[in-house]
């Protein structure tokens, strides 16, 4: 199953609109999205509008693949659960979102080899045609780093000076 | 946890941490914080009751959510937050953002607490424009990206992955 998801808030219908457009080319019945407020109506791949935290980490475990919007709660969902990800990200001079922010956050998470990325919808097919070899960059701990832990443990334990 | 008898006892006194965050991936980082909680009494404050199922019995706290646009909303947000950091008196505030984060550090100055700001790592080429607004005024003010560390803040402990 891919598993498509455009986070907690906002619509993001150039990506819905363009995996719905994919799957109806490719004749795909393995798609599920969650679309939020979204405009654009899928007419070829199951969705929904809204899923509840737990629903949504077990509809990330059995997904063989995500496609998501460039925000940190979908790419660190699927790196914990040590699922390969593509996402697009979403453009502040479209109001998809407050800044230019998620373009910055795919292009370093691509330098990382985190995430595959189409930057726009016209990227995305070509991106979701090769999904079946987009590989997981392997599973991360559900926690910080042990720098950043003992940085704030050490800062909680301290007395006031 | 070290089960060893610690030479500076204070270290180990439980503190009254308020652990602070929006929807979404703000929330997803925050939780990869906990081990830094660890031995101190939490109490979580975010945007979406659905959300409680992810810390289990730990104390659990739903504001509403509000952008800088959205002026009756912060209001709102601001009051419903200080009640509830009038009743549970912390120690220590951390946060990952974003508009929460902003009062409950700004409260936090206010009635002692020491505070962490922990910038999104969504946040690659900049610091968010909230973080650049409250960091001064957090104790501990960090980035997750070493490249946006400055001698006057923030600093970079690590990162949530």
């Amino acid at each position: 199953m891919i598993f498509v998801t455009v986070g907690a808030q906002m619509p993001f219908d150039r990506m819905v609109r363009a995996v719905d457009e994919w799957a109806a080319a490719r004749g795909r019945t393995d798609v599920f999205a969650q679309i939020n407020e979204t405009d654009y109506v899928p007419k070829h791949i199951e969705w929904t509008r809204f899923i509840e935290p737990e629903q949504f980490r077990s509809r990330v475990e059995s997904a063989r693949v995500l496609v998501a919007h460039a925000g940190m709660g979908s790419i660190l969902t699927a790196l914990e659960a040590g699922k390969p990800i593509l996402v697009m990200p979403r453009r502040g001079d479209l109001r998809e979102t407050r800044n230019d922010h998620q373009v910055a956050t795919a292009k370093r998470f691509l330098e990382l080899g985190k995430v595959g990325v189409a930057f726009d919808e016209s990227e995305l097919p070509a991106k979701l045609d090769e999904l079946d070899s987009l590989s997981a960059a392997g599973r991360i701990s559900p926690w910080a780093s042990d720098r950043l832990i003992g940085a704030l443990r050490a800062f909680i334990g301290e007395d006031r000076a | 946890m070290t089960k060893e008898p610690s030479i500076r006892g204070h270290e180990s006194s439980p503190r009254r941490i308020l652990a602070i965050a929006s929807g979404g991936g703000h929330w997803v980082q925050l939780l990869r914080l906990r081990p830094a909680f660890e031995g101190h009494r939490v109490a979580y404050v975010t945007v979406r009751e659905s959300y409680r199922a992810d810390i289990g019995d730990e104390r659990f706290y739903v504001i509403n959510d509000a952008t800088r646009w959205d002026k009756v909303g912060l209001v709102r947000m601001a009051l419903k937050l200080l009640w509830i950091m009038l009743r549970e008196r912390p120690r220590v505030i951390v946060s990952t953002g974003a508009a929460p984060g902003y009062f409950a550090i700004r409260f936090g100055k206010l009635l002692g607490a020491r505070t962490v700001w922990i910038d999104s790592i969504a946040n690659v080429e900049e610091i968010s424009m909230t973080g650049s607004i409250v960091g001064k005024h957090a104790d501990l003010w960090l980035t997750q990206w070493a490249h946006l560390a400055r001698p006057e803040g923030p600093r970079h402990e690590g990162a949530v992955l």
